[in-house]
């Protein structure tokens, strides 16, 4: 599973699989973010923004999760609080079997099998670093000498298509966009990591280096026997790289299954909605009616009950009071609609929509 | 609204920018475009690509060090000739533009409202009653929910797609003749793109508005577009009706760009077929066809000479010399 870029011994079982198979990698419980609880400067008093309530999901080892969503549904927050960028308001983080923070996994351990590529390649760069530097920092750091870091990192930068004899001196500003991708990607493998978080990695790249980089990523991933939280607005991609897929709406998960069920058959009007807001491609069948009106609401004060229902064509009275779980739709697919829960009282619940 | 004839054509426009030094980039290397009243066109390209440049050109909305070469005609007016008092009855009047991000468009510190009834009253001399009356028409018409109240925000009172609606009135709000849209809904969310789509496609309709509208996203131009101009290193390397250009495609470059597309047909596991390398660099590039270096057709005569557009079908042409060689060499 590792070790096939060589980090030299120094990080001996902390790479490796310890949970077995059947543990996922990453199991995440009840986790909730507010922001602006105090009320500071500027914000309204008392105001809070319920960026993650109460959110849960399991990543299994060797697999793909995408997370998709429209700007403020939560999903780079799960990603930094995954990360530990942001320290969570409730929650439990286990990486394959062990808590986050505790005695067997401190954070250092974690973050170091855990890396996050970001979708500003520049931002995210140190422009008085050169490429080469950048990427054998974080081995570096972790102990590795100087001569070891750098042959790690030519490797590495060979391995993610930037020839280290024409890159490993330059400077972040003296590359493409998508190079400076490739960079990062390098750096995120430096540390020979088990999860990768990919948050909207190749959303502001050309559509020609886009493509160049998601194979990559996914020649990477069968290299190393990677895991990918795979976060993106863009519903095409997700489907491409992911093998389940969470839908998430307000700070909740809406929909979550194997990503071709979600797609082809969505079980949250949400989801749906989405799918049908996608550009038809076909001249003849231009899109005619938009599937729903008006904006994401605030994720201040979101909606009681469901909180899709103040722009849900199937709303009815029970999904302005009563917040829905996640119901069963099909095999290992859940969605948090009340149509799908026939005990609900939803005057569609009764119909066949309660697949297997 | 009358005739066949054009009302914007742009003969081989140039525009370059000096870059400090003596030097200067030719982002803008010889465009020709035309287009007829109620007719949208996109102008689909990458970054750098030249597009928003050409757009920017069509109002002369460039600093003043950028210089011009060949001649953009709208409704029968020189623009690049046209003197500075000329040019601020022109712009909003009779062509006005809507940004990427209204959110910077819109000015922060005046009511939306008055911003367009600003706008009416220095076009039109009219009272600003009269105005604000105009205004909330505007709003209706773009849908904005309870807009007489809306009228009395501030930009940031507002969420994003709106703002979006609320620019598009403003560009509006003296009945332009020419619509230009520079990526006005690639910052939105999806369910709130297509619906701005959908409402840009309907006022063009109603309004007989020429639309030339500015994207990346192919997807976005097959919603919008009569007619697509794929542009590449700063000329149009290929142009035709919509539906053509898409089933059709002549130029290497937008068959690469269809192929790549995640989603259509591309199988999960599988590869994407890629276009190599990466969008030339406008301050150095290269000799002859500037996609030469990325493309798997190109032969030492696509170095030498920078193509001409060639006829490949009624109104579709694409500026490449290879364009007999099989199609299909791309999936190769």
């Amino acid at each position: 599973m590792t070790g096939v870029i060589g980090l030299p011994a120094h990080v001996p079982e902390l790479g490796e699989d310890r949970g077995g198979p059947a543990t996922p990698l990453l199991a995440v419980s009840g986790l909730i973010k507010h922001f602006g609880k105090r009320g500071g400067f500027l914000s309204k008093a008392g105001a809070v923004v319920r960026a993650v309530d109460g959110v849960s999901f399991d990543v299994a080892k060797g697999e793909t999760l995408g997370i998709v969503g429209e700007s403020g549904c939560g999903k780079s927050t799960v990603a930094r609080l995954i990360m530990q960028i942001i320290k969570p308001d409730a929650g439990e983080l286990l990486f394959d079997g062990e808590a986050v923070g505790s005695a067997e996994l401190d954070i250092r351990s974690f973050r170091k099998q855990v890396q996050m590529i970001f979708q500003d390649s520049y931002a995210s760069l140190n422009p008085r670093l050169t490429v080469e530097d950048t990427v054998a920092f974080g081995p570096r750091v972790h102990g590795a000498s100087r001569a070891q870091s750098i042959t790690l990192a030519h490797d590495l930068l060979h391995r993610v298509g930037l020839e280290p004899g024409r890159f490993a001196g330059r400077y972040p500003h003296e590359i493409s966009g998508g190079q400076r991708q490739r960079v990062n990607i390098a750096r995120g493998l430096a540390l020979n990591p088990r999860l990768l978080i990919l948050d909207e990695a190749v959303s502001a790249l050309d559509k020609s280096v886009e493509a160049q980089v998601l194979n990559l990523l996914l020649d990477l991933k069968a290299e190393f026997g990677l895991t990918y939280i795979f976060i993106s607005h863009d519903l095409n991609v997700v489907r491409f790289m992911s093998d389940r897929v969470m839908v998430m709406y307000l700070g909740k998960v809406a929909e979550v299954g194997p990503a071709d069920a979600v797609f082809s058959k969505p079980g949250h009007p949400y989801t749906e909605a989405l799918l049908a807001s996608m550009p038809s491609m076909d001249p003849d069948n231009r899109t005619q009616e938009a599937p729903i009106t008006g904006d994401p609401p605030n994720p201040i004060n979101p909606p009681p009950g469901c909180r899709f229902h103040t722009r849900c064509k199937y709303a009815a009275d029970v999904c302005k009071v009563d917040e829905p779980l996640l119901y069963g739709v099909g095999d290992m697919h859940l969605a948090a609609c009340h149509i799908a829960n026939p005990a609900s009282g939803h005057p569609l619940a009764t119909q066949a929509k309660v697949a297997a | 609204m009358n005739g066949a004839g054009p009302i914007v054509d742009v003969k081989q426009l140039t525009v370059d920018f000096a870059t400090g030094g003596g030097a200067s980039v030719r982002a803008v290397a010889g465009v020709d475009l035309t287009l007829k009243p109620g007719e949208t066109l996109a102008l689909l390209g990458e970054s750098g690509s030249g597009k928003s440049v050409t757009l920017r050109a069509l109002m002369r909305l460039h600093p003043k060090s950028a210089r011009f070469g060949g001649s953009v005609n709208v409704d029968g007016r020189d623009i690049l000739a046209m003197p500075a008092g000329d040019l601020a009855r022109y712009r909003g009047k009779i062509v006005s533009m809507i940004f990427q991000d209204p959110g910077l468009a819109l000015d922060p510190v005046y009511r939306v409202g008055d911003q367009i009834a600003e706008a009416v009253m220095r076009h039109e001399g009219i009272s600003r009653a009269e105005a604000r009356k105009r205004a909330l028409g505007l709003f209706e018409r773009v849908r904005i929910p309870s807009p007489d109240r809306r009228l009395d925000n501030y930009p940031h009172e507002m969420s994003g797609g709106m703002r979006q609606r609320a620019m598009i009135a403003l560009a509006l709000a003296c009945r332009p003749k020419v619509l230009l849209a520079d990526e006005p809904t690639t910052a939105l969310d999806a369910t709130v793109q297509i619906q701005v789509l959908l409402l840009l496609r309907e006022l063009q309709r109603e309004l007989g508005l020429a639309v030339i509208f500015v994207t990346h996203d192919i997807g976005v131009a097959v919603e919008v577009a009569d007619r697509i101009a794929v542009m590449y290193g700063g000329r149009i390397v290929e142009t035709g009706p919509c539906a053509d250009v898409i089933r059709n495609a002549a130029h290497p470059y937008t068959l690469g760009l269809l192929a790549s597309r995640t989603g259509h047909g591309a199988a999960k596991g599988s590869r994407l077929v890629t276009i190599p390398g990466s969008p030339p660099d406008l301050t150095n590039l290269p000799p002859g066809c500037s996609f030469s270096p990325r493309c798997p057709r190109a032969i030492e005569a696509c170095r030498q000479i920078v193509p001409p557009l060639v006829v490949t079908g009624p109104g579709h042409a694409a500026a490449c010399i290879r364009v007999d060689a099989a199609s299909v060499a791309l999936s190769a």
